[in-house]
């Protein structure tokens, strides 16, 4: 009887990356409903046409790769990528808004740079820089919070303003899309009101909720606990939404200790906007993060470093996509120059070192 | 007048550097030309002349003077040509197609009841692997022989036959594993 | 001295694995039968083979050392059983090649008859030096598996100073048990060849480390050691992660001290020995008996009695099979080892060797999954115990990198198996890091034999050479030569020539004298005639 070879170790394992995107994609999941509650039914659209339109595109490029297609399909990513997308489009966005966004992800930032763990850069932002630069107008399309002083559209209304363009006859633009808090606070610091005054306004105080923002906070409070659960489980690494949480909140306390008047206090910063989101189900994308224990907390940093010099100083009022691409492409360098000790080695012999002494 | 501050100023930065240039080659000079050593000791030493040289030797010259290229070498096959590439810097080269896959080992051995005594075996080895004085039995020494061949040709009798050498438990080498997804090209 | 409040330590990362021991340490070790033939590896440790002590035909007894060797890094062979030699090549042994390699086979007698023991019951009697000896000659090789010449091991150099002897009864694969049921049941045996060991390398206490799952064995040594009221030998109960019985996993976790990565643990005055070698050496001094025997775990859901067998080595693999049970009808893989670091057999038609703890058969169906791209997920290096880069060593390794993976220390990788165990790309790491040593030791061997056969061909370029100028030489000799004996020969003509004139002239004299002869002759006979 022969029997089959194989190399150790021999037990069954059970991790896959599919098990661990999909336990991510299930994270995310009170957070997004959060958001359908609050910002309507254009959220879920936006899921649903980023998703069809990222399983077509991943199927196209695997067999134009010549890839197997099933054990791709199927391991999730794409989805991933496709549902981080859509959260962070505005919920009114046309529809062909949201498929340039994913195609990109998925055509050029995923598989034209090699595919699942070869892209330098997390797709799904590469798509969202895309599209901002390119239609800045439409990329304001977001929706109030559910307030009363907003009308609540429908779901077939939500989907004729998505893929019609049309408004329905009773509203305007105005009306139901409104700058998001971070926007807001961009806006008027810039016309001299200092943050007092604009939490206390009569037409934009109310959106400021009680820390971050109405209905953000909430959106980022599920975000946040979600996430936790995950760096828990150790599906996550709880470095980088560490290091990117600590940074921001050293860095917006400092400022607004500095001056309060025309500095946003951390609670907002930590609350506002995509941070939970980012900080938990974004940055830690492994294949573009740094992958050692110190470059992580630095990589988690210097991303909290970068969206709060965007939003304090930058053009964009939230600056995720642009800080995490910016990190993207020091993770290398980070890696190289964090790298662990190895054991029974001393702290001076690295790789690194003896570069230098081979290149003498 | 700014055009000749710009020209003063680039002028004296240029003879800063040059000078610099100067200094730095004068002073990190690097003496001889071990090159040729350096690929030397990347060659299997078969001697085998299939790289068309006469010799291992006489190909790191070739190399070294851009003469031949660095996949000539079928003994040393792919790990010879990578070595090779990483030590001058220049691009991987394909093999050709009959060397792509990884060189068998070879020794050759004497058929012992043929052989007349001839001695033009061991004139023709390059490692003197072979004993034998004339008129009497020659026989190859296992552990010298490089593989090469060359002492088949001048053999009048034909009595001298190649034998792969046979892979031991401590020679013996784990292979690398058929993974669906290609690791990108390093 | 107690010293139960030990304080321990932790290695970097490591696995908790589901142990599967339970199945196998139900029954106690029980005997196998005598089989009717053995064969015997001449090469069961690691460093040089021995040189065979006997030929086909001969009769040899149990305990009889069949091969034998003068380097100092090897171990000799003993007949497990008495018989007779009946054939001596190549066969396949246990080895992840399946290659052949040199065996005796022996055809047992069924007397089972020893040769003449020597025990030495008062060890202490005895120097250091001469139970070395003694471990030597009775073939003792490490048996948690890498099979290094203890002999060697337990000398650690006249520099070193042992401090600590660590034995090894962590056993922390999955599965395998021998060590476990031979704590429980040999514990005295155990303590004994602590004793010796420690008195040979003169250590001051002996750290007996157990993991926290074999309260039974940890019971066992725990009363022996009560008993006999010895106060330098300590039972540590250490807590049970994958893979601590690594050696210095092991000494991190009692001492916090890392051994260097070119040195040894007698660097650092530890020394570790697993727990069936110290059984060993207490059988080989106190018994005298040498090491042709030792304990197997038979287990994994593919056999249907899983237990531990004390066995003799040599033994058929098949053979232990038969007297477990046999196969289950879906048993599909035979690892040699324990699931980790083990490494697949295609056949039972090996024996059992020195190094050989567990044979480990499943009956996985399932396909291995597709391996897929590494996602960098740092999962590998999370657990790596040797807190190495695995995705790193990973990347080089599939693009040959050789030099590259050295310096991110691949010869530090205990091929542990954690990080390939982790990793949701089900990518074959460990593979990986073998192919690349197995690799980077063939280029060291071809390098040693090119650089050879450079000497040896730059050696007959100069002979050339030299025979060349000597030819030259010879020729400008032998031409001088020749030239001069032109010249003398020319000079011998011009004399020559001389005196062909001589003769010339003298011939012509001769004549002119002969003619002038004749003349005078004829006018002397003309005078004649006139005067007539
Ligand atoms: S097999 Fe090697 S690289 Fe992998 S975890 Fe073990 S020691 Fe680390
Ligand atoms: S565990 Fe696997 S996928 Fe993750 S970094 Fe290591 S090799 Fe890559």
């Amino acid at each position: 009887m022969l029997f089959k070879t194989a190399s150790s170790p021999h037990i069954t394992q059970k991790n896959s990356i599919q098990a661990l995107m999909f336990k991510v994609l299930l994270a995310m999941i009170p957070g997004t409903i959060a958001m359908i509650i609050f910002f309507g039914w254009g959220v879920l659209i936006n899921i649903i046409i980023a998703s069809v339109v990222a399983l077509l595109a991943e199927t196209l490029m695997l067999w134009i790769r010549k890839r197997p297609i099933k054990p791709y399909i199927t391991d999730g990513s794409a989805l991933l990528t496709a549902c981080l997308l859509a959260l962070a489009l505005p919920q009114l966005a046309p529809w062909w808004l949201t498929v340039i966004g994913t195609l990109f992800a998925i055509v050029v930032a995923k598989h034209l740079y090699g595919g699942l763990g070869f892209n330098p850069f997390n797709p799904a932002m590469v798509g969202y820089v895309v599209v901002i630069i390119s239609f800045p107008r439409e990329m304001t399309q977001w929706v109030p919070p559910l307030l009363d002083t907003y009308t609540q559209l429908n779901f077939t209304e939500t989907l004729s303003i998505i893929f019609g363009g049309d408004l329905p006859l009773t509203y305007t633009w105005d009306a139901i899309t409104m700058a998001t808090p971070l926007d807001t606070v961009k806006t008027q610091l810039g016309l001299e009101l200092s943050i007092k005054e604009i939490e206390h306004h009569t037409i934009y105080g109310p959106m400021f909720g009680s820390v971050g923002g109405f209905g953000w906070e909430w959106v980022n409070g599920l975000f946040l606990a979600t996430g936790l659960y995950l760096a828990l489980k150790g599906i996550i690494d709880w470095r980088i939404p560490a290091g990117l949480i600590a940074a921001l909140l050293i860095l917006s306390n400092t400022f607004a200790l500095y001056d309060y008047a025309s500095f946003t206090p951390p609670s907002f910063h930590l609350f506002s906007g995509g941070i939970m989101l980012a900080a938990f189900f974004i940055a830690t994308d492994p294949v573009t993060a740094a992958t050692t224990t110190k470059g992580r907390w630095l990589y988690g940093a210097g991303i909290g470093i970068f969206i709060f010099i965007i939003r304090t100083w930058g053009a964009y009022p939230d600056g995720i996509a642009f800080a995490v691409i910016l990190m993207n492409m020091a993770a290398p360098l980070l890696d190289y120059y964090t790298m662990p000790r190895a054991f029974g080695h001393s702290w001076t012999e690295f790789p690194h070192h003896h570069k230098v002494d081979d290149d003498e | 007048m700014s055009i000749l501050v710009a020209i003063i100023t680039l002028t004296v930065i240029s003879t800063i550097f040059g000078v610099l240039l100067g200094y730095t080659s004068v002073k990190f000079h690097v003496e001889g030309d071990p090159i040729v050593d350096k690929i030397d000791a990347l060659l299997p030493q078969t001697q085998c002349g299939q790289c068309t040289y006469p010799g291992c030797r006489p190909y790191a010259e070739a190399i070294t003077s851009g003469e031949a290229g660095i996949n000539q070498c079928p003994p040393g096959g792919e790990a010879t040509m990578l070595a090779l590439s990483d030590l001058l810097g220049i691009e991987p080269v394909a093999l050709d197609e009959e060397h792509a896959d990884e060189p068998q080992k070879t020794v050759v051995y004497i058929d012992e009841q043929i052989c007349i005594g001839c001695t033009l075996c061991i004139q023709a080895c390059p490692v003197d692997a072979i004993l034998g004085a004339a008129k009497q039995m020659h026989t190859i020494i296992e552990n010298e022989c490089t593989g090469c061949d060359l002492c088949i040709p001048p053999c009048p009798v034909d009595c001298i036959h190649i034998k792969t050498v046979k892979p031991e438990q401590d020679t013996w080498r784990w292979s690398l594993p058929a993974s669906t997804e290609t690791a990108p090209k390093a | 001295m107690t010293r139960s409040s030990q304080q321990l330590w932790h290695f970097h990362g490591g696995l908790k694995l589901d142990s599967n021991k339970a199945m196998s340490t139900r029954t106690p070790i029980i005997k196998a039968s005598l089989p009717e033939r053995l064969v015997l590896p001449v090469q069961q440790h690691i460093g040089e083979a021995g040189q065979l002590l006997v030929k086909v035909g001969d009769k040899v007894l149990k305990g009889q050392a069949v091969t034998e060797s003068s380097e100092y890094i090897s171990a000799p062979v003993h007949a497990p059983t008495s018989g007779t030699v009946v054939e001596i090549g190549e066969f396949p042994t246990p080895h992840p090649s399946g290659l052949n390699t040199l065996c005796i086979v022996i055809e047992s007698d069924g007397e089972d008859e020893w040769i003449e023991l020597k025990p030495t019951l008062y060890p202490n009697t005895k120097s250091p030096s001469e139970l070395r000896q003694l471990i030597r000659q009775a073939g003792i090789v490490g048996l948690g598996g890498a099979a290094f010449p203890t002999s060697v091991k337990v000398n650690p150099g006249p520099k070193a100073h042992i401090e600590t002897l660590i034995i090894n009864g962590v056993e922390c694969e999955p599965y395998i048990s021998c060590d476990d049921m031979l704590m429980r049941e040999y514990a005295e045996e155990l303590i004994s060849g602590c004793s010796i060991i420690q008195y040979i390398v003169s250590a001051t206490h002996c750290l007996i480390a157990i993991e926290d799952n074999k309260p039974e064995a940890i019971q066992a040594i725990k009363t022996v050691i009560k008993e006999k009221a010895l106060h330098t030998i300590e039972v540590v109960c250490i807590p049970t992660l994958y893979p601590t019985g690594g050696e210095k996993q092991l000494i991190k976790v009692l001492t916090h001290k890392e051994v260097p990565s070119d040195g040894f643990p007698s660097d650092i005055g530890l020394l570790v020995q697993n727990v069936g070698t110290a059984v060993a050496v207490h059988k080989a001094i106190v018994l005298g008996e040498p090491l042709i025997s030792r304990i197997v775990t038979i287990t994994g859901n593919g056999v249907q009695q899983p237990q531990n067998i004390e066995v003799l080595i040599g033994t058929l693999i098949s053979e232990l099979i038969k007297q477990s049970g046999g196969y289950h009808e879906d048993a599909s893989k035979l690892i040699m080892g324990g699931p980790m670091m083990g490494f697949t057999l295609q056949t039972d038609h090996l024996p059992v060797i020195k190094g050989s703890n567990c044979i480990l058969v499943e009956n996985t169906q399932a396909e291995a999954p597709a391996t897929m791209p590494c996602i960098r997920c740092s999962a590998c290096a999370t657990v790596c115990p040797a807190q190495l880069l695995p995705q790193q060593l990973y990347w080089m390794a599939s693009s040959k990198k050789f030099d590259l993976i050295q310096d991110y220390h691949l010869f530090d990788c205990i091929e542990c198996g954690c990080c390939a165990q982790v990793c949701p790309s089900q990518i074959p790491l460990v593979q990986y890091y073998r192919f690349a040593k197995t690799e980077i030791w063939n280029q060291e061997r071809d390098k040693i034999k090119s650089d050879h056969a450079r000497v040896r061909h730059d050696f007959r370029q100069a002979r050339l050479d030299k025979e060349k100028k000597e030819r030259a030489e010879k020729l400008r000799k032998k031409k001088e030569l020749l030239e001069k004996k032109k010249m003398a020969e020319t000079a011998a003509k011009k004399e020559d020539t001389e005196t062909e004139i001589d003769p010339k002239k003298s011939a012509i004299e001769a004549a002119m004298k002969r003619v002038q002869k004749k003349k005078e002759a004829k006018l002397a006979s003309d005078e004649n005639v006139n005067e007539k």
